[in-house]
């Protein structure tokens, strides 16, 4: 015999309740900007002591019309991704891929140098590279 | 049938991927294919078509200074996988592919004798 509560849960909020505890145990801890996860592009961020790498997977965008802005601790990627439009007797079966103008929006560290960027597109992924200032990286220190 | 040797199997296709987005657009001389693949350079990709069935495969592989540590992560496998099924119609022996800056496109003509031809009725 199937065993079946008398006051069954409803399946949406037993589905938001099982997110938040993942959301718990992955210590996902949201930005205020939120992690807008399936956002286009797509993107990892990582740091090493010397800098911040971020990594949007853009493909088929020229670089040139990429906007890659730092403001007030905020980096901002924006720009277009035009298709081709299907022709006119054309079906489209599938159709999945990313298509207009997107921004994206990342919140940097405090111990950025926002004049010491390096950015590069590659294999349809734009990587940006933030130097940390001097001053924050750490430093051994010699005991005399 | 018996397999006694303990030969594990490792194979690209045993890993976890990727579902790369793609659009699929039919005309009348064939179906095109684009296909999302940032990060894969032209060597890591693999397409193979083995009878009716079409892969797409490529590996990411991304520039990353030593002793990196990721704090946010959203393209989270080093993989992209797809498989399609092709239909009989489909000349899979005249596929054609481009792929740059992450997007693939794929040709697949349709065989001759598959394409339209208009028939005429004569009425009498």
């Amino acid at each position: 015999m199937i065993y079946r509560s008398l006051f069954p849960r409803d399946v949406l909020s037993e589905l938001d309740r099982l997110q938040r505890e993942l959301q718990q145990t992955f210590h996902f801890s949201p930005s205020i900007r939120g992690i807008a996860r399936g956002g286009f592009p797509a993107m990892n961020v990582g740091g090493t002591p010397q800098s911040v790498e971020i990594y949007a997977f853009a493909p088929g965008i020229d670089p040139a019309t990429l906007e890659v802005q730092i403001e007030k601790g905020v980096l901002t990627v924006a720009g277009e991704r035009k298709l081709p439009p299907a022709a006119e007797a054309a079906t489209v079966h599938i159709d999945e891929r990313f298509a207009g103008r997107f921004r994206r929006v990342v919140t940097l560290p405090d111990d950025v140098d926002a004049n010491a960027v390096d950015a590069r597109y590659r294999d349809g992924v734009l990587r940006i590279s933030i130097a940390r200032r001097q001053s924050a990286q750490p430093r051994r220190i010699n005991i005399q | 049938m018996s397999d006694t040797t303990p030969v594990k199997k490792q194979s690209v296709a045993d890993d976890a991927a990727l579902l790369p987005p793609v659009d699929v657009i039919e005309d009348a001389s064939g179906i095109t294919l684009y296909a999302d693949l940032p990060g894969v350079p032209k060597d890591r990709l693999h397409l193979q078509i083995e009878a009716d069935t079409l892969t797409i495969e490529g590996e990411i592989d991304l520039e990353m200074p030593g002793g990196m540590e990721a704090s946010h992560a959203e393209v989270s496998l080093p993989r992209y996988r797809r498989v399609f099924t092709l239909s009989k119609e489909l000349d899979a022996s005249k596929v054609t592919a481009e792929f740059s800056e992450g997007v693939l496109k794929l040709s697949i003509p349709k065989a001759e004798h598959a394409q339209p031809r208009k028939i005429e009725v004569r009425v009498t």
